[in-house]
């Protein structure tokens, strides 16, 4: 447990020191975290799932609270607590179906004076939590008209389950821990897959010949451009250098690696050559649920000079940078300012600021990120396929429960 | 020349609607003339000593702040169709009234009237002296051997000189149209050395009248030069012989080749391989080619950055061709020393300056021609150290027309006075002047506790933030900044080394401070007639993003840097800069990530030095002669771009 605890405190300080960048890298250590977390997790015989999740919850919020910026910090750990909601689920309904089918070979009358009947009860609202999170809707379901008490919450019906199922507990405690850290795993897996998820897809959507900007560095961009590359589709890539971190130059260099038509252009010269651009490919660093971006800083420039020349502006995600936060205000409340020496020489300017009389005061402003809003995307791709800004809502649905929204 | 004197009583009424596009304050005007003479730099005088040209008689000085737009309406005549119908029309009417004396002439009479009809209803009753000095010119025209060049000459003598120019270069083309042709070929050598003599013998006497100069007197000298003088020829003649269109049938030649050099010059295309060759064999610097180039630019010119600067340093003294002062300029070019549009069009004309003084004309040659040849090897020396600026290309058009318009009665002393003042005139009204006319205009704009954003180092917006600081307005200023020449930290030192209050960021981070910008102010390289504004490259993100969240964009630039050529993008026409000062970030040594593969066949960079700002973005542009929508930019350029050429 305390070596558990040293490794929040040392991941927090981490984030909180900006050490870890991307948020791929960011997402991986965080699920590997918590997995650590949850596999040191005691859990009590009863309502095991409820400690699962308050510990986790407690490690995530400690970790968001870090950097607060990192949105995908929050995004795993929503997904995992997603999972151990899901696994507990699964294996109550398991549990209820056996106790069903007790229940209807058995007591007869009781099954039918229902509708009081706790377990007929309990096992109706899970089969309609399941149908919801689990299943597709299908028009049978639809037409019956699935219950509103579907939204009851289960920590009540896990509650009932324990209690009921006291025979088997302790296999079933160690089950659902076991199931959370396969599925943990199973999430891990699909972070780190995700490029070529991705990048799968690069073939659809490049051309022969075609001509691509870029900026910003992004691991899920360089795959997929070097996807298409690998189908012998010969196409030219401009990027952007995107002072003042110039992580354009880092992306020409692996791109120019890759035997990639590379051609690095100002900042500036954005809008310029964006007329004869036929696509626009950027990495996002987080998706937000209206379907607005969090890229690079300078993205929202290029994104407005695309939409000016109606060039398609695609934003590659992979699932973890889904948000399901709404954004308020995010250029300034889900940003972050670098240091003024990125931009200016402290030394050359030194002179100027002395504030004395007769002298102005001088601000460096040096943001990180920028905010796009949903109508200037095109198309989202992520490693469920491409999407359009307006379904982002949906997607973020499938991956998150409604109760983690807020940690 | 007592012939001039024939009393004419053809004073038909309805032609002195001519007065409609001649100034209708003779008297200042002819004083004016006479300045221009005994001084040669009038103040404001702008009225042309060129008959043939006639758009404005006494235009403003440009360093007034722009007239209400009615006053100006009678001052410069071709405002608009109406004016431009009426003036192609009038001519007919001169020769209707005429056609006596003039065999040939009579043909049009009926075209004439018809054409005179019309243009009564789409004229004001103006000048009422011109019709009798008119026709006074006209009969002066008989009794010279050569009536189109007579024309002009004797109709100085005695008519108000702003009006006197507007009716002989009507009645030179109404002539030229009926019988230039057969006049042009009987002109033998002899004849126009007549004629020539008749025009001195004229000068004289007219200085012997009054003391009166006429200026007119260079207009034969126009004439004939005409080729010599390219982008001159004002719109009139052109909408003239192409209105009169069956008149003129026959004749052709000469303005239809003026008109060819009316239209913007197709810049050298650089991937014409033969034209290239070409180039190569004639340049003065030997600029070795680039050889990562991007394929979207191989039409313009890349080379070697810093490779060629010592060498043409070692050259200084060898150079016999070039004069050192433009040789030095050039090389302050190359080494990027002087940049900035002001301060290379200033820097230009100085040499130019230079070289009038130190100039001698080569015996058997003429003054104009070769003065303009000089001046043309120069500049292509320029093009070859850098592209020119088109702030520039105008500049050279107004110092060759002016050589081209030089009165050839002039000794070279004076024309070279003359010259010398002109080009001084040019740089204090059209780029000092407007500089300051521009300023009082912005200043106007800039209200207590606004945050300004302005990109780059823009000298013009410079100006106005220092004014309206010294005016005391409390207000913060956004300096965004771009890689790789990072102007904007210099103008950020000299902000703050004068007390204003500022903020620095790059271009990337424009989204994040536009929501506090109450205005934005932009410089510009120049301002083309389809209100494209092309600027230093990253003026049109600045703008586009200004226009997002709904900021004023204000674009300050002097009327000389307009240009009526169009443009839609940034590619077609542009400037390459260097590009290896992309792949080093100069300062930040953690940043390498390109070393060593600047010659990979895979990498390229692209240093665009312009963009092209669509006028959408655009909210206003202070010029000197006001504050315009973009919209109205053609507008400017029509009317004043005669003027530039005639001050």
């Amino acid at each position: 447990m305390p070596d558990v605890q040293s490794m929040v405190a040392e991941f927090v300080n981490k984030l909180r020191k900006r050490k870890i960048e991307g948020s791929q890298a960011t997402a991986k250590c965080t699920v590997e975290l918590l997995r650590s977390v949850i596999s040191h997790q005691r859990v009590p015989h009863a309502n095991q799932a409820a400690a699962l999740i308050d510990a986790v919850k407690a490690v995530g919020q400690q970790l968001v609270a870090a950097n607060p910026v990192e949105l995908a910090v929050g995004n795993v750990v929503r997904r995992v607590l997603h999972i151990i909601r899901e696994e507990d689920l699964s294996l109550t309904t398991a549990a209820m179906a056996g106790l069903d089918l007790l229940d209807a070979s058995d007591d007869d009358d009781i099954d039918n004076c229902k509708g009081i009947g706790y377990p007929a009860m309990s096992a109706a609202v899970v089969a309609a939590a399941a149908r919801s999170t689990l299943r597709p809707p299908s028009l049978q379901t639809l037409l019956e008209g699935t219950p509103e008490s579907a939204t009851v919450p289960y920590t009540s019906s896990s509650g009932a389950d324990s209690e009921s199922k006291t025979a088997d507990k302790s296999s079933l405690t160690r089950k659902l821990k076991h199931d959370v850290i396969e599925g943990v795993n199973q999430l891990i897996h699909e972070i780190s897959g995700c490029h070529e998820q991705i990048a799968e897809q690069a073939i659809e959507h490049i051309h022969q010949n075609e001509v691509i900007l870029t900026l910003g560095s992004s691991r899920t961009v360089l795959e997929f451009l070097c996807a298409a590359k690998e189908k012998k589709r010969s196409f030219r890539v401009f990027v952007a250098e995107g002072a003042p971190r110039y992580q354009g130059h880092l992306l020409a260099k692996e791109l120019v690696a890759r035997g990639l038509q590379t051609t690095v252009i100002t900042d500036s010269a954005v809008f310029a050559m964006i007329s004869r651009v036929n696509m626009v490919i950027i990495g996002a660093h987080a998706v937000m649920a209206n379907g607005g971006v969090i890229g690079p800083v300078g993205v929202n420039m290029a994104a407005l000079a695309a939409k000016k020349h109606a060039v398609p502006f695609v934003v590659l995600a992979g699932s973890h940078k889904l948000c399901p936060l709404y954004p308020h205000n995010p250029e300034v409340l889900l940003n972050e300012l670098r240091s003024p020496s990125e931009l200016l020489d402290f030394g050359e300017f030194s002179d100027c600021l002395d504030f004395g009389a007769g002298s102005g005061s001088l601000q460096v402003v040096n943001p990180t990120f920028d905010y796009v809003p949903p109508n200037l995307v095109s198309l989202f791709i992520t490693d469920t396929g491409g999407h359009n800004p307006s379904y982002m809502y949906r997607l973020i649905a499938d991956y998150y429960s409604a109760d983690d929204l807020v940690m | 020349m007592e012939s001039r004197r024939n009393p004419r009583a053809v004073v038909d009424p309805k032609v002195r609607q001519v007065g409609f596009f001649t100034s209708s304050q003779p008297d200042s005007s002819s004083t004016q003339q006479q300045q221009q003479q005994t001084d040669p730099i009038p103040a404001s005088a702008s009225s042309p000593p060129v008959s043939t040209i006639s758009p404005s008689g006494n235009s403003l000085s440009p360093v007034m702040i722009p007239p209400p737009r009615l006053n100006s309406s009678d001052t410069f005549p071709l405002r608009g169709a109406a004016a431009g119908a009426s003036s192609a029309v009038s001519p007919s009417s001169f020769s209707y009234s005429n056609r006596r004396d003039f065999p040939d002439g009579s043909t049009t009479a009926s075209p004439g009237r018809h054409s005179r009809g019309s243009f009564v209803k789409s004229s004001t009753p103006v000048a009422s002296s011109l019709p009798g000095i008119g026709m006074d010119s006209m009969a002066a025209a008989k009794s010279s051997s050569v009536p189109a060049s007579g024309l002009t000459t004797v109709s100085v003598a005695t008519m108000p000189p702003g009006l006197a120019e507007k009716a002989s270069g009507m009645e030179v083309q109404s002539d030229q149209k009926k019988n230039s042709k057969p006049l042009k070929e009987k002109t033998t050598k002899a004849e126009r050395r007549a004629i020539q003599e008749a025009q001195r013998a004229a000068k004289a006497a007219a200085k012997a009248d009054g003391g009166k100069v006429p200026p007119g007197t260079s207009a034969s000298v126009a004439s004939t030069s005409v080729k010599v003088a390219k982008p001159a020829k004002p719109s009139t003649q052109k909408n003239e012989v192409s209105v009169a269109a069956g008149v003129t049938e026959k004749k052709g030649g000469p303005s239809e080749k003026d008109r060819k050099k009316d239209a913007p010059h197709p810049r050298m295309q650089y991937d014409d391989e033969s034209r290239v060759v070409k180039a190569k064999r004639r340049a003065v610097v030997k600029q070795t080619e680039a050889k990562n180039r991007v394929e979207l630019f191989r039409h313009l010119p890349q080379y070697e950055h810093g490779t060629q600067l010592p060498d043409l340093e070692t050259k200084f003294f060898q150079l016999d061709p070039m004069h050192p002062a433009v040789y030095k300029v050039g090389l302050q070019y190359l080494s990027g020393d002087i940049s900035g549009g002001n301060a290379r069009c200033i820097a230009m004309l100085q040499a130019f300056q230079e070289v009038v003084k130190d100039y001698s004309t080569p015996p058997e040659k003429n003054l104009n021609r070769d003065m303009t040849a000089k001046i043309s090897s120069y500049v292509s020396f320029l093009i070859e150290c850098r592209p020119l600026s088109i702030s520039m290309g105008n500049a050279i058009r107004f110092v060759k027309n002016r050589i081209a318009k030089l009165p050839i009665t002039l000794s070279e002393s004076e024309a070279k006075a003359a010259l010398q003042s002109d080009i001084e005139r040019f740089i204090n009204d059209k780029i000092i002047g407007a500089d300051m006319v521009i300023v009082k205009h912005a200043v106007t704009k800039i209200r207590d506790g606004d945050v300004l954003l302005t990109y780059g180092s823009p000298t013009a917006v410079e100006m106005i933030l220092l004014h309206a600081h010294e005016l005391k307005k409390k207000f913060r200023v956004l300096v965004v900044d771009s890689r790789p020449k990072l102007e904007g930290q210099l103008l950020l030192r000299r902000l703050i080394k004068r007390g204003i209050s500022c903020t620095y960021t790059h271009i990337n981070a424009i989204s994040y401070i536009m929501h506090e910008v109450t205005k934005v102010f932009l410089g510009a390289s120049s301002v083309l007639s389809n209100g494209t504004v092309y600027s230093r490259v990253g003026t049109a993100c600045v703008a586009m993003v200004a226009s997002a969240f709904r900021v004023p964009v204000l674009v300050c630039c002097e009327a000389y840097k307009f240009h009526e050529r169009v443009q839609l993008d940034s590619i077609c026409s542009n400037e390459l800069g260097d590009p290896n000062a992309i792949s080093k970030v100069h300062g930040r040594e953690d940043i390498n990530y390109l070393d060593g593969l600047t010659n990979n066949a895979n990498l390229q960079f692209l240093n665009l030095m312009y963009d092209a700002t669509p006028s959408d973005y655009i909210s206003m542009i202070i010029t000197d002669y006001g504050m315009v929508p973009p919209t109205s930019v053609p507008v400017i350029v029509r009317e004043y771009q005669k003027e530039h050429l005639l001050v």
